[in-house]
């Protein structure tokens, strides 16, 4: 059996799914407790935990949580609503049910409480997992995936080693017709005109600046640009500097759409995710921190993400396995455990195409159903918060 | 993969681009170690980390630093060659940079 074989559970929309995940998801800050209760109880490593905290209604987490719920990775939904809060739970389900996908809901309050509800839900997973244990994987081929990438703790490293190994297995990946989307507006600003250049028509070019520019000025706003403490001392002094370097993810195919969270890449290609919301700025910080940009790409149809670290994050997310890529050698050499590729040898002398291969072998076994470092230690991080967006503009994504 | 010994023969400053006025260090280097720069043998003034940044000329206040051959911001003091570039001799042209003290700026 080639151990490079990827397989997909072939989904109503055509799409296939590497995982077949029973998603748990709260509607409200105050369910997530018994949602939690009901994953960790379970027992089981495939049934993730995700939600929305707030209380109020908003048209993005809805049609995040749209996106995430019919995901091709998730197999099932189960919603834990506590009863009175403002999420849309009624369209939810409904848009689960469409999808052809086990779902049902549970609101605390008519459940008759924490333990009652506990115990529905212990039964329902119980009940989806059973039923998705009767699906069948299919092969896979190279463009039914989508991959994103996001970079964390980057340092003086990340644009030198990891980054632009994961640029090389980007454009190996859209070769073979593969969809690959980086993001970060706000972590590309500086890079504007060389992406535009990039774009594959000039009014998409135009649209790229202008998104940065948005970026830039959401960030001025807030009054500081998406620079940690970490990353200087990891050698990177400009935000800039760690754009340019975090730029060199996308490798060298031209860009063929800007898309934002929850748009689905049309076809093969590369694209740029405009996270940064629309309009005056209102519920602070684009991205709070790495998981929300995750979080993002996943709602994208990424099956799988490519997380650079020079500093060393260990995190990965609920739905999609990610694939640690440690820039920094001696980051490397401390964290092991959590790291799927040492790009950090390319310092060391070995060659940015042999690092590169590797990372375009791993998305296949991965894709094959191999598990990732973070996968396997358990890490299933997820967070979403309040955010506005407007429709992409028609230049965004030209036609094929 | 590369045997130690010639890991130790790696030269241990990077020029990612032809236009760059800086080099990147590839691994901790000791102030006062010998190192090359630009076919020249060069005896380091301070430390430098991996990952970290020193020039590779004297750079006059106002200076735009070049790496990976594009702008990465603008010297707010002069610097002899082989110092250290970092926060507190080079700013963003674009928004300040954030430390755990609060602003950068």
């Amino acid at each position: 059996m080639n151990a490079l074989a990827m397989k997909g559970f072939p989904r109503r929309d055509g799409r296939k799914g590497i995982r077949n995940v029973v998603a748990v998801a709260y509607l409200v800050e105050c369910a997530h407790h018994v949602s939690r209760l009901i994953v960790q109880k379970s027992g089981f490593d495939d049934v993730h935990l995700i939600g929305f905290p707030g209380c109020y209604p908003n048209k993005y987490s809805l049609e995040m949580m749209q996106r995430l719920c019919t995901h091709p990775n998730v197999g099932a939904v189960l919603l834990v609503s506590l009863g009175c809060e403002g999420f849309n739970r009624e369209q939810l389900r409904r848009t689960i049910a469409a999808s052809g996908r086990p779902v049902d809901l549970l609101v605390i309050q008519q459940s008759g409480g924490t333990t009652r509800t506990l115990n529905a839900g212990l039964e329902i997973v119980r009940r989806m997992r059973a039923e998705l244990a009767q699906q069948t994987q299919v092969p896979m081929a190279f463009d039914e995936l989508i991959v994103g990438t996001v970079c964390g703790g980057s340092d003086g490293t990340s644009g030198i080693t990891a980054n632009p190994a994961v640029g090389r297995c980007f454009d190996w990946l859209i070769d073979e017709g593969s969809a690959c989307i980086f993001e970060e507006t706000g972590e590309l600003i500086g890079c504007e005109r060389i992406m535009a250049s990039r774009a594959v028509t000039p009014e998409l070019g135009r649209e790229i600046e202008a998104c940065v520019d948005k970026a830039a000025n959401y960030y001025r706003i807030m009054g500081y640009g998406s620079f940690a403490p970490g990353n200087a001392e990891g050698g990177l002094t400009t935000l800039e500097e760690k754009s340019m370097g975090a730029y060199s993810k996308s490798g060298s195919s031209p860009i063929s759409g800007l898309i934002k969270p929850g748009d689905l890449p049309p076809r093969g290609g590369l694209y740029l995710l405009d996270v940064v919301p629309d309009g005056e700025p209102r519920f602070g910080f684009p991205n709070i921190s790495d998981n929300a940009e995750i979080v993002e790409l996943i709602a994208c149809g990424s099956h799988l993400i490519l997380f650079t670290t020079g500093r060393g994050s260990v995190v990965g997310s609920a739905i999609s396995p990610v694939i640690k890529v440690c820039a920094n050698p001696d980051t490397y050499d401390r964290m092991a455990d959590d790291m799927d590729v040492n790009a950090g040898r390319i310092l060391r002398g070995a060659e940015l195409d042999d690092v590169g291969r590797e990372i375009f072998d791993l998305v296949q076994s991965v894709a094959g159903g191999a598990l990732s470092k973070s996968e396997a230690l358990g890490h299933q991080e997820f967070i979403l918060t309040y955010k506005q967006f407007e429709p992409i503009g028609p230049a965004c994504l030209p036609a094929a | 993969m590369t045997t130690p010994m010639e890991q130790g023969k790696l030269p241990p400053l990077l020029l990612l681009h032809p236009d760059d006025n800086i080099l990147v260090a590839r691994r901790d280097i000791a102030a006062g170690e010998t190192v090359e720069m630009d076919g020249e043998t060069f005896n380091m003034p301070v430390a430098i980390e991996l990952g970290h940044k020193l020039a590779r000329r004297a750079l006059a206040a106002d200076t735009r630093v070049l790496k990976y051959g594009a702008p990465i911001g603008s010297m707010k003091m002069a610097v002899a060659r082989g110092e250290h570039v970092h926060l507190h001799n080079l700013r963003s042209d674009y928004l300040p940079s954030t430390s755990r003290e609060g602003n950068g700026h």
